[in-house]
């Protein structure tokens, strides 16, 4: 059976309440922190769990953790980034939802070990009904001792807020997500400094996504050396994978990393395979902004061996050949899926959330969409696939934030990988704006 | 805001209690914090973000009246114009779409008689796109208020407005 860090109590009922969570062996781990360890100690065992930021970044936590400056008399904050919005991501959901004490139970382990006494959860406001149960939750948290002054007898203090978004993908970037969090628009701020040194109302802050707080519980628990224990080298533990598209179960899925990509799309215990009758035509595997990957190359590397779920394994062979494992949106494309249609849909998304601050992703996700809005509809010119990968090299890494880059990925490798089926719109319009046409050239179908 | 100009709009005493308990989240100085879950508050009470609660919202967190417009514009929560009684919120976006989420928004229009962005002559609904709602597995989804209505197939889109016209 496979280790299960997150997910394991998620089933049972009246997990989201304090009483039956509690029961799970739930703040086990906040007794264990702020009794017997010390924050140093703490932040040790997340070091040493290795584990890497699950928002999408990858970047390892421990490490943010130490990068936090320390200034005599300033306030510290702890910010955790739930404003989950990449298309084919909806982990962060579903664990709120069920089983909210986890990520109350890792933001005090994560706060003491911080030395924050006041922290945020920013959630997209979309989840107004996921802010009320984390709100009731920490209500619940705080009669019983585990929040407010004096934390078990400890000395430690600790308030948690939840902040409601305003509906804006740009906010999941974590300085975004600072600048909304003080009530101004979701502007990503030039970096350096960071926020480690100057983050929300200019005091040393860390932001981390809501699944890599979780893991904390499990980590103090269990101890980091254990955490590393699982998945496979640099990629440890488990990550929660989003499943969507043309397979037979959707789903919130908490794999151990490393995982064949093959055995996550067709084993029963996870997607299922592809819906009957059907056959796999391409892989999102981490989110929309990461390359698509054609079925072949989805499951296989360059050198023949089976890709697997890891942070490593998807991003090999580079953007030739590999993508990312992201925030884990996976999403799965079959045989029926026009690649031109789901290319403009992802860039009409990315102009749409540019904040408009950088000319690049500001002008150029316009252009990409527009362009691209033009093939899908029959007005194509051949020289239109040279002028997107133009385009999209002009955005990628000319911009403050990475949304410039998240827009220019999926163009750029949609067509890296899929050429001949936008050529194909742009030489057959009549027949390509049928309703319900799809290229039926040459593919790697598997 | 005019110090004279007495507000047009006025929270009712629950949501004003409410303010209070937002404000004391924040560090002293810091209300400014506050502004997007008082957008929420003033929305959920007048149905919509009007130059008037725009204004009452700045006065009540002592800021200028423009730092809440620039705010309220640039988020897509903030209905800038009047709404119906229901506003429904449609996934647009990639995964929902490989569901069939184009077809079904089609249905959706043809059934309410009205185009993206308008509503009803009877004011019942209004309809607006937006993107990821971050339910992919469930879709094609939209949203109404805080409630999520996933799995949506045409039949399902019919129940739902059925249900709501009652």
């Amino acid at each position: 059976m496979a280790t299960k860090i997150l997910t394991e109590h998620i089933n049972v009922p009246g997990i989201e309440t304090f009483d039956v969570y509690r029961k799970q062996g739930g703040y086990t781990a906040v007794e264990k922190a702020l009794k017997t360890m010390t924050p140093e100690a703490v932040v040790e065992e997340v070091k040493k769990a290795g584990v890497r930021g699950r928002g999408g970044a990858g970047f390892p936590m421990g490490m943010k953790w130490s990068f936090l400056a320390k200034p005599e008399g300033v306030p510290r904050y702890l910010v955790c980034n739930a404003d989950e919005s990449e298309p084919g991501t909806f982990k962060d959901h579903y664990l709120m939802k069920n089983i909210p004490h986890l990520l109350i139970e890792g933001m005090i382990i994560s706060s003491f070990a911080l030395g924050a006494n006041k922290s945020f959860i920013y959630v997209r406001g979309e989840l107004m009904y996921v802010i009320h149960i984390l709100e009731k939750a920490i209500a619940e948290a705080k009669a019983k001792g585990f929040l407010g002054k004096n934390i078990l007898g400890s000395g430690y203090d600790l308030e948690l807020v939840v902040q409601p978004g305003g509906g804006a993908y740009i906010c999941g970037e974590e300085t975004a997500l600072l600048e909304s969090l003080e009530g101004k628009r979701g502007n990503p701020r030039n970096k350096p400094p960071f926020p480690a040194v100057k983050g929300l109302y200019q005091c040393p802050t860390v932001v981390n996504n809501v699944e890599s707080i979780a893991t904390t519980a499990w980590i103090v628990n269990n101890g980091g050396d254990a955490y590393a224990g699982i998945g496979i080298g640099r990629s440890t533990g488990t990550k929660l994978i989003s499943a969507s598209g043309h397979i037979n179960k959707p789903g919130v899925y908490e794999i151990e990393l490393g995982v064949p990509v093959e055995d996550f799309i067709y084993a029963d215990e996870w997607c299922g395979g592809i819906r009957p009758g059907h056959k796999f035509k391409a892989l999102v595997a981490g989110g929309s902004s990461v390359p698509i990957l054609p079925a072949n190359l989805a499951l296989t590397l360059a050198n023949g061996e089976k890709r697997l779920m890891s942070y490593e394994s998807l991003s090999d062979g580079g953007f030739a050949t590999g993508t990312m494992l992201g925030s884990g949106g996976f999403i799965v494309f079959d045989e029926t899926s026009c690649i031109v249609r789901n290319t403009w849909n992802f860039s009409r998304f990315y102009h749409h959330e540019s904040c408009g601050q950088c000319s690049p992703c500001r002008e150029g996700t316009g252009w990409m969409e527009k362009v691209l809005h033009r093939i899908e509809h029959g007005h194509g010119h051949q020289h239109d696939i040279d002028l997107l990968v133009d385009v999209a090299k002009k955005i990628e890494g000319n911009t403050i934030c990475p949304l410039g880059d998240a827009a220019a990925w999926p163009v750029a490798s949609a067509i890296r990988h899929f050429r001949d089926e936008f050529m194909w719109h742009i030489t057959n319009p009549q027949e390509a704006t049928q309703p319900g046409a799809v290229y039926r050239g040459d593919l790697a179908l598997v | 805001m005019t110090t004279e100009s007495k507000p047009t709009i006025q929270f009712t005493p629950e949501r004003l209690a409410k303010v209070q308990e937002i404000i004391a989240r924040y560090p002293e100085g810091k209300q400014k914090s506050a502004l997007l879950p008082l957008l929420h508050l003033l929305q959920e009470q007048e149905g919509w973000t009007s130059p008037e609660g725009m204004d009452y919202v700045a006065s009540l967190l002592n800021i200028e009246p423009i730092e809440v417009y620039e705010v309220a514009s640039f988020y897509t929560m903030y209905h800038l114009q009047p709404v119906g009684k229901h506003v429904i919120e449609y996934c647009r976006t990639g995964p929902c779409c490989l569901m069939g989420g184009e077809e079904v928004y089609a249905h959706l229009k043809q059934r309410l008689g009205i185009d993206t962005g308008q509503t009803t002559v009877d004011g019942q609904f209004t309809l607006k796109e937006v993107e990821c709602l971050a339910a992919c597995g469930m879709g094609p989804v939209f949203q109404i208020r805080e409630k999520y209505y996933m799995h949506l197939t045409n039949e399902r889109v019919d129940e739902i407005i059925d249900e709501l016209s009652k």
